[in-house]
């Protein structure tokens, strides 16, 4: 345990030194909330509710979504490991005795540790600056927010593990880290929230793990009744169910991808 | 060597080098059509429920897509690269490329080269042309001549800012995302009639970063339409004229730039 939290540690302090590219990030996250924001006002301006949405309701998301972009990597970006398992340098992890998974999960958790702080908790207060905003009123929404955040930022960890792990069967990472960078931010409630697509769509994109990461958590910060199980606790439930299922998924194929390895060298 | 000739040469060897991963490169491919086709379904999916969006109906809006999506991918085509500069910087590949007789400027729009960026101009030229087949204006000569000239001045505007953007890395090294929230910013913005955003914002996309000119004024242009934000009615004749001194200025901030440059020294 020591080794994996000295990892947390090493990824907090590797991260906090990007100040500037942090900087820039929030005022990425920032520009595109008000773009988004101000299409979707426009949207309800027009129709005050869709599908149990209102303008704040659906302006609230865009802000959760932009503050979650930070510690939970919707987009995709891939982990070290995919440039190391193309080079072969993830020989060397596979030797380490630490689980490989666990390793990089320490990491990315680190990063996201750091993200949350100085990301996240300035996106969202731009947010509150310039929309009107919808905010749990009880405490105990509050906690849940907190924990729906940590499942989120596991389930787009292991995503991210297991697009780097294709690349031990197909060689080349870059095609699968593409699509799967697309599919994200679709999937997940990041390009438009999931109530105005198509019931139907709706109802599939709702079942995948994408949803567990943006909109899940702004339906739990909302309160939505069209969460899994209509609550709270059934959308906390759906998001550690995926993050359950695919760390699973990943430990099964570290393992099979380990015995396939062959090092060259030179 | 012309510029051109080099240009299409180091292009084409870029081409070749990646289609030595065809499953890949097919995939990358993929993943822009399809991200492409996300975003136009979320604007179909918006105009269904709102009817009208700034007084723009679906086919208006798709013009305007089509307008910005064609200019904005064909820039990144040609021009995507630079945003890598500060990356070159960093690594000393830039002062590699300042010692070749070739313009620095060329090789760094040129490296990396990819044509899976094309997977997104086929989407984008089929909603243009959707929008244009459905157009109630009536056919001039005139107007038909405009289209492929105000994509060209579109893009020439979108490729002016890509340069000043990755010119901000001369000077702050990881500055890299605060420009993405104008590139990448403005282009998901361009995607939107202006009316939507209101006042302020159109002004500022006017007369501070013009990206009115790649797909607003264009889209007033060809549905001859007033402007439903009062602005003067000759802007709309302005596309080409504003790529043309973007593009002056942007060639002067790039020597700037250059001449400011001391290499990092390691």
């Amino acid at each position: 345990m020591r080794v994996y939290l000295s990892v947390f540690g090493c990824a907090l302090r590797r991260y906090s030194g990007y100040r500037a590219a942090t900087a820039a990030g929030l005022f990425t996250n920032s520009v595109f909330g008000v773009i988004n924001a101000l299409v979707l006002l426009a949207v309800f301006a027009a129709r005050p509710q869709i599908n149990g949405y209102t303008a704040i309701d659906a302006v609230t998301q865009v802000y959760v979504a932009q503050a979650l972009l930070g510690p939970v990597d919707v987009i995709g970006r891939p982990l070290a490991l995919a440039e190391r398992i193309r080079s072969g340098d993830v020989a060397v992890d596979l030797l380490r005795p630490a689980h490989p998974m666990a390793w990089f999960l320490a990491q990315d958790l680190g990063r996201a540790a750091f993200a949350v702080v100085f990301r996240s908790v300035p996106t969202f207060c731009v947010g509150l600056a310039l929309f009107r905003l919808a905010l749990p009123q009880e405490p105990a929404r509050w906690a849940a927010a907190g924990l729906a955040l940590l499942l989120a930022v596991l389930v787009s960890f292991t995503l991210r593990y297991l697009y780097a792990l294709a690349g031990f069967w197909i060689g080349d990472a870059r095609g699968v880290t593409a699509l799967a960078g697309t599919v994200g931010p679709l999937c997940s409630g990041l390009v438009l929230p999931l109530v105005l697509f198509p019931d139907a769509v709706a109802g599939v994109l709702r079942a995948l793990p994408w949803s567990a990461m943006v909109q899940v958590p702004a339906e739990i910060v909302l309160g939505k009744a069209t969460l899994p199980g209509g609550t709270v606790l059934g959308g906390l439930a759906f998001q550690a169910a995926w993050a359950a299922a695919l760390l699973a998924l990943g430990a099964l194929l570290t393992a099979r991808a380990a015995r396939r390895v062959a090092v060259q060298g030179g | 060597m012309s510029a051109v000739a080099t240009y299409v040469r180091l292009a084409w060897a870029w081409t070749r080098a990646l289609a030595q991963y065809p499953a890949s490169l097919a995939m990358l491919t993929a993943a822009q059509a399809v991200a492409t086709v996300g975003e136009l379904a979320a604007l179909v999916f918006l105009f269904g429920h709102a009817g009208r969006l700034g007084g723009f109906g679906l086919h208006e809006a798709l013009l305007v897509y089509g307008l910005a999506g064609l200019a904005f991918t064909l820039a990144d085509l040609l021009m995507g690269s630079v945003e890598r500069l500060g990356e070159h910087i960093r690594t000393g590949a830039f002062d590699v490329m300042l010692v070749r007789p070739v313009p620095a400027l060329l090789q760094v729009a040129v490296e990396e080269f990819s044509p899976r960026r094309l997977g997104k101009v086929v989407p984008c030229a089929a909603a243009l042309g959707w929008a244009l087949a459905a157009l109630p204006a009536e056919w001039t000569p005139l107007r038909a001549a405009a289209v492929p000239v105000l994509v060209a001045s579109g893009t020439v505007i979108c490729c002016s800012v890509w340069v000043i953007g990755a010119c901000l890395q001369f000077v702050a090294l990881d500055a890299r995302e605060a420009a993405n929230a104008v590139t990448y910013g403005g282009q998901a913005m361009a995607q939107y009639p202006l009316a939507v955003y209101g006042r302020d914002v159109a002004r500022a996309a006017t007369y501070v970063v013009p990206l009115a000119f790649v797909s607003w004024q264009p889209a007033l242009y060809l549905l001859e339409r007033p402007d439903p934000l009062g602005m003067p009615e000759w802007l709309r004749f302005a596309p080409p004229a504003v790529a043309a001194l973007l593009a002056l200025v942007a060639a002067a901030v790039w020597r700037a730039g250059l001449r400011r440059y001391r290499s990092t020294g390691s």
